[in-house]
C-alpha cells in the first residue's frame, strides 16, 4: 500500500508552499521533483558527497538525509536564492572569475556550504576554507580554484560591507 | 590565487591565450544547469534495477508476480526478455564472451543487473524490487588476476578458456642485439589497483520507444565515443537512424567512466518498449560504486636491458589486465591504448611485449581518466628509478640521459607513435630548478640522518591525447585484421553560421562535462573573424539526429582542445571564405584583395570600397538570387577535422594510438610518519607542455583536477573485493576520494611547444597528472622507505599499507 501523505508548510527561497508528502519522501526529492527546483543536486544519497547541501533554518544541511516532513515549518534556502535581479552575488561572481567550478554538479552544495562558512568566519585562512568545504566532494577542480574563489569572495564581501 | 590578465574588450585583439571566464558558469552557479535528472517527459515512469548479490551464480526462476501486483508498477524486464529482445554487444575480441545489457542465466559480478522494474515513481519501483524472488545458485568466484588463469579456476565463459579474453605478443626493433649489447638487466613486478573516478553525477538514462515509428529516443549523460550509438543499435537489432540519442548540455563529470554507460541505454530502451511508457533511470551511488565501471587493475612484469652508463636499450614486459565479468567495448583498449607511447619520453628502440586481458568476477571496466597510462607509467617510471638505484646514478640524471632530444621531433616511436613536438629536457630542467632539486637532495640527506623518512619522487611522461580508434585493432593479428574493414580516425565536427544581421552562432556536439568548450569556441571564432567572444553564441548538444556526429564524437582522450578547436577554425574559415566571395561579388572586387575588421569587409588598397558584414549577411539570407551564380544558399561553414596522423595499424603492429603528445614532469617530496604510515606532501612542482594554451584559467583547472585524480589513485582509491568477490567499497564511507584537506599546493609550470598538427598548436591536457602523479608519488614513497629496505611495487599507498610495510621491515631479522 502507498504510504499515507501528510500536509506540510515550508518556505523555500522566501516562497511558502503547502504540499502533501509521503513520510518517506526525501527533502532533496521534494525540492527537485516536488517543487521543480532542480538546482539542488543529488550525488550519493548517503550524506557524504554534500552536493545536496541547502540552508535549513540558516544551517547548512544535507537534504538527502532529511525527510520532507521534517521540513514542516522550516525556512529553506537553495542555490536558486543566491542571484538577485539577474545578477550573481559576490560569492557566485568569485566562483565565476576564479574558475571555481567545472562540471557544476557539486557547485550548489559548495556554494551553500561556503555561504555558511563566510557568514561564520568572514576572513578565513586557506586552511579554514579547506576545512570548511571538506564535507563537499568535487572531482573536477582539485579544490584549488574553489579555495581561491572563496578567498576572493571573502575579500569582496568585506570590501562591499566597508563601502556601505 | 589565480591571476588573470585584464580582459580587454577591444575587438581584433587575440582571445586565444587569454583567461576568459566561462560563459557556462552563469547557468551552473544559479541552479539553471540542465542535467539528465532535471529532464521530464509526459507520462514518464521510473526504473529501478535488481542486481545480483553474488559475484558468480546461476540464475534459475525469477518470480515477478508479486512485484507486478504492487500498485503503481508498470512492468518488469528480466534476463529472459533481454536475451529475446537484443543481441550481445559487439566487442573487438574473438571469440567474444556474450555480454548482454543484463545477466542472462548467470551473473558474473556483484551488482550485475538481473531485472528492471518500471513504476510510477522511483520509490515504488524500489519497493517492487524487494518483491522479486530470484533462484540463485551460487558458484565459486575468482577475483585475482593470476588465479583467474590457473587451471582449476572457476570458468566465467565457455568461449574463453582460462578466463582469457585477449592475448597478443609483439616484438618491435631488434631485441636480440639489444639484449647482447646490454650490460645488465633490471627487473620489476608491479600491481596497479582497480579504481574509478566517481563523477559526482551518476549515470542516467531516459528512454522512449515509439511503436508506431519503431524508433527509440534516448536522453543520457553518456560522454562518448559515439561508437556506443552503433553498439546499442546493433544490440537492439536496428539501424542507427532508428535510435535518436541526445546528450544534455550539462554532464556532471565523466572522467571516462561515463563511456561505460551505454549498456544501460540498451536496457532502458528495452524496458520502455516492453512496458509501453517512457522510462527514466538514475543510478544511485551504491549502484555506481559496485557496478558502473572502473579502470582495469593490472599486473606488470618488466625487464629493462641497460648499459652501464644508464642508456636503456630495450624493454621486455608482460602486462595482464582484468576487465571483470565480461569484456565490453572500448576494451580491450586498456591493453593497447598506450601502445604508441609505450616507451614514454625515452629513446628506447626495442620492445618485447606480451599482453593478456583476463576476466574475474568483478565490476566491468571503462577508460578511467588516463586510460592505463597511469598503469604504464607506474611500471616504467618505477623501473627508471630502479635502474638509477642499481647503477648508482641520480634518478633525474638517468631520465635526462634517455630523453628523446628536442631536435628529434617529429619522433616516431618503436611502436608506431608519432610524437608531434616537444622539448622534454627543457621542461624537466625547469621543474628541477623550481624545485631546487640539488639543494633538496642535500637537505634530504640531513633529514634522513635525523631519522626522518623523506622521499623525492620524479616522473617524466608523455601525455597522449586525441585517440585514434585504430589502436583497438591490435587485439587482432595482422592476418585477422586484413579480413576486416580497416578502422581509424579521430574526427570532430563543428558548424558555424551567420544570421541575417551578421551575428555568429556555433552549432557543436563536442559533449563537454565541464571543460568549458563553449567558452573556448567563442574565443577561437572571435579570433578568426576579428569579433568579440560575446558576439558568438554557442549551442552544444550532442544529438545524433540533429547534429553532425561520427563514431568518434564525444568528449574523451582530451580531444577537444586539439581536434575540436581545429574543426572550429576550419568551419569559421569556410564561413569567412563564403562571406568574402559574396562581398567580392557585391563590391565587384577580387576575393584576394579583400580584408575585414569587426564590422566591414573592404578592398585592402582602397578601404573606401567597403561593405558592412551585416549587409553581406543580409544579402545571403534576404536576396538569395543576388548571390554569385555557382554559390549554395545559406551562410555557414562546416569543419569536420580528422587528424592526418590517424592511420590504421601497420602489418608490423605499429600504430599511432593517439595524435598529439604532450609532456609532464612531476618533481615532488613526501614525508612519511613512521608511527602512523601517513604521507605528507612537502613540496610539489608539476611542469606541463600541452602546446599552445588556449585559456590559462581553464588549463589550470584541468591540471589541478588531474593532480587530485592522481592523488586519489596513488593513495586513496581502490574498488576492493573479498576472496568471494563480495565488494567492500559500496559507499563513499568505504570508497575514499580526496577531499579539500588532502590536496596540497602544487606549483605549476607551463612550457608551450606548439603542435604542428592543430590549427592553434594546442594539444590535449585533460588527463594530465592523473597519468603521472601515481608514479611520482610511488617513487617518492620508495625513496623515503629505501633506508628500511622496503620496495614499492603496488598501490594505493594508504597509511595502513605503509604502516604494515614499516612494521614488517622493523621486525624482519635482516634489519
Amino acid at each position: 500500500m502507498r504510504p499515507v501523505g501528510r500536509k506540510i508548510t515550508v518556505t523555500v527561497n522566501g516562497e511558502q508552499y503547502v504540499r502533501e508528502v509521503e513520510p518517506r519522501l526525501l527533502l532533496a526529492d521534494f525540492l527537485r521533483h516536488g517543487l521543480q527546483l532542480f538546482g539542488t543536486h543529488v550525488g550519493c544519497e548517503h550524506g557524504v558527497c554534500g552536493a545536496c547541501t541547502i540552508l535549513f533554518d540558516g544551517v547548512a544541511q544535507r537534504s538527502c538525509l532529511i525527510f520532507a516532513i521534517q521540513a514542516d515549518g522550516a525556512e529553506i534556502l537553495t542555490v536558486e536564492s543566491l542571484a538577485q535581479s539577474g545578477k550573481l552575488n559576490l560569492l557566485q561572481k568569485a566562483f565565476h572569475e576564479h574558475h571555481g567550478l567545472q562540471c557544476g554538479f557539486c557547485t550548489p552544495g559548495m556554494l551553500m556550504t561556503a555561504l555558511e562558512l563566510l557568514r561564520e568566519n568572514p576572513s578565513p585562512s586557506d586552511q579554514e576554507v579547506r576545512a570548511g568545504i571538506s564535507g563537499v566532494l568535487c572531482r573536477c577542480t582539485g579544490y584549488k580554484q574553489i579555495v581561491d574563489s572563496i578567498n576572493a569572495a571573502a575579500l569582496a564581501i568585506a570590501g562591499a560591507e566597508a563601502a556601505e | 590565487m589565480t591571476t588573470m590578465p585584464p580582459a580587454s574588450k577591444q575587438a581584433g585583439e587575440k582571445w586565444v591565450g587569454r583567461s576568459v571566464p566561462r560563459r557556462e558558469d552563469l547557468r551552473l552557479l544559479t541552479g539553471r544547469g540542465r542535467f539528465i535528472d532535471d529532464f521530464e517527459l509526459p507520462q514518464l515512469k521510473h526504473a529501478a534495477i535488481l542486481r545480483s548479490p553474488y559475484a558468480h551464480a546461476e540464475i534459475g526462476e525469477i518470480d515477478v508476480h508479486a512485484a507486478l501486483e504492487l500498485p503503481g508498477v508498470r512492468g518488469v524486464l528480466t534476463g529472459r526478455e533481454v536475451a529475446a529482445m537484443s543481441r550481445p554487444f559487439a566487442v573487438g575480441v574473438s571469440p567474444a564472451p556474450k555480454y548482454y545489457a543484463s545477466a542472462v542465466e548467470r551473473a558474473r559480478f556483484v551488482g550485475e543487473p538481473v531485472a528492471v522494474v518500471v513504476a510510477d515513481d522511483r520509490y515504488i519501483a524500489e519497493d517492487a524490487l524487494e518483491l522479486i524472488e530470484v533462484d540463485y545458485r551460487p558458484l565459486p568466484a575468482v577475483v585475482d588476476i593470476e588465479a583467474a588463469m590457473a587451471a582449476d579456476a572457476p570458468q566465467l565463459h565457455e568461449e574463453c578458456p582460462n578466463n582469457i579474453y585477449s592475448q597478443r605478443e609483439f616484438v618491435y626493433g631488434d631485441m636480440e642485439s639489444a639484449k647482447k649489447e646490454a650490460d645488465r638487466v633490471v627487473t620489476g613486478r608491479f600491481l596497479f589497483p582497480k579504481y574509478g573516478s566517481t563523477p559526482i553525477e551518476t549515470y542516467g538514462v531516459i528512454a522512449s520507444y515509439d511503436p508506431f515509428a519503431d524508433q527509440y529516443e534516448i536522453w543520457s549523460n553518456y560522454q562518448g565515443p559515439m561508437v556506443g550509438h552503433a553498439l546499442v543499435a546493433q544490440a537492439l537489432g536496428i539501424a542507427e537512424n532508428r535510435l535518436r540519442w541526445i546528450i544534455p548540455t550539462d554532464i556532471g563529470g565523466g572522467f571516462g567512466i561515463k563511456t561505460g554507460l551505454y549498456p544501460y541505454i540498451a536496457l532502458m530502451a528495452m524496458a520502455s518498449k516492453r512496458c509501453g511508457v517512457p522510462v527514466k533511470w538514475i543510478e544511485d551511488r551504491q549502484e555506481h560504486l559496485i557496478a558502473s565501471a572502473t579502470g582495469t587493475d593490472r599486473l606488470t612484469e618488466m625487464e629493462a636491458y641497460v648499459k652501464s652508463d644508464g642508456t636503456i636499450l630495450a624493454l621486455k614486459d608482460r602486462a595482464i589486465d582484468n576487465t571483470g565479468g565480461y569484456i565490453r567495448a572500448p576494451e580491450p583498449g586498456c591493453a593497447y591504448r598506450s601502445i604508441g607511447n609505450h616507451t614514454g619520453a625515452y629513446q628506447i628502440r626495442n620492445l618485447e611485449r606480451e599482453v593478456l586481458v583476463v576476466g574475474t568476477n568483478k565490476c566491468l571496466t571503462a577508460p578511467n581518466r588516463g586510460y592505463t597510462c597511469q598503469h604504464l607509467y607506474f611500471s616504467l617510471e618505477r623501473m627508471m628509478d630502479k635502474v638509477a638505484a642499481e647503477l648508482d646514478i641520480d634518478p633525474a640524471e638517468i631520465r635526462l640521459r634517455n630523453f628523446i632530444a628536442a631536435d628529434q621531433f617529429p619522433y616516431k616511436t618503436a611502436t608506431g607513435g608519432l610524437y608531434d613536438s616537444g622539448d622534454y629536457a627543457a621542461a624537466f630542467r625547469l621543474a628541477l630548478q623550481r624545485f631546487d632539486y640539488d639543494n633538496m637532495r642535500q637537505w634530504q640527506k640531513e633529514a634522513r640522518a635525523e631519522g626522518r623518512l623523506i622521499g623525492i619522487g620524479l616522473a617524466t611522461v608523455v601525455e597522449p591525447s586525441v585517440t585514434n580508434i585504430a589502436y583497438v585493432g591490435l587485439a587482432k593479428s595482422y592476418l585477422e585484421r586484413r579480413k576486416e574493414h580497416p578502422k581509424s580516425g579521430s574526427g570532430e565536427a563543428i558548424m558555424v553560421k551567420m544570421d541575417p544581421l551578421g551575428k555568429v552562432h556555433v552549432i557543436a556536439a563536442t559533449n563537454p562535462q565541464g571543460q568549458g568548450h563553449d567558452t573556448v569556441i567563442s574565443q577561437v571564432v572571435a579570433d578568426q573573424l576579428g569579433i568579440l567572444p560575446d558576439d558568438v553564441t554557442v549551442s552544444n548538444v550532442l544529438d545524433t539526429h540533429q547534429r553532425l556526429t561520427s563514431i568518434t564524437s564525444g568528449s574523451y582522450s582530451s580531444r577537444f582542445s586539439s581536434a575540436g578547436t581545429t574543426a572550429v577554425v576550419l568551419a569559421t574559415q569556410r564561413l569567412k571564405e563564403k562571406l568574402f566571395r559574396i562581398a567580392g561579388h557585391l563590391l565587384d572586387a577580387h576575393v584576394e584583395s579583400l580584408q575585414n575588421d569587426s564590422h566591414k569587409i573592404f578592398v585592402r588598397e582602397q578601404p573606401q570600397r567597403s561593405i558592412e558584414i551585416r549587409h553581406v549577411a543580409g544579402t545571403a539570407h534576404w536576396n538569395q538570387s543576388g548571390l554569385p551564380e555557382d554559390m549554395d544558399v545559406g551562410l555557414y561553414g562546416v569543419g569536420f577535422y580528422n587528424m592526418p596522423t590517424s592511420e590504421p595499424p601497420t602489418e608490423f603492429d605499429q600504430v599511432n594510438s593517439s595524435n598529439t603528445y604532450g609532456f609532464i614532469a612531476e618533481v615532488l617530496m613526501v614525508e612519511i610518519d613512521p608511527e602512523t604510515g601517513a604521507l605528507q606532501f612537502l613540496k610539489w612542482v608539476s611542469a606541463h607542455d600541452a602546446g599552445t594554451v588556449i585559456n590559462p584559467l581553464l588549463f589550470e583547472g584541468q591540471l589541478q583536477g588531474g593532480v587530485a585524480h592522481g592523488i586519489g589513485g596513488a593513495i586513496f582509491e581502490e574498488t576492493a573485493y573479498d576472496e568471494n568477490g563480495q565488494i567492500l567499497t559500496g559507499s563513499f564511507m568505504d570508497y575514499l576520494v580526496p577531499t579539500s584537506m588532502e590536496i596540497p599546493e602544487v606549483d605549476m609550470i607551463h612550457q608551450e611547444t606548439p603542435s604542428p598538427l592543430t590549427a592553434l598548436g594546442s594539444k590535449g591536457t585533460g588527463e594530465a597528472s592523473a597519468m603521472s602523479a601515481p608514479a611520482a608519488i610511488a617513487n617518492a614513497v620508495a625513496d623515503a622507505l629505501r633506508p628500511l629496505g622496503i620496495e614499492v611495487n603496488e598501490l594505493p599507498l594508504s597509511p595502513n599499507r605503509i604502516w604494515h610495510w614499516i612494521k614488517d621491515a622493523q621486525s624482519s631479522p635482516s634489519q
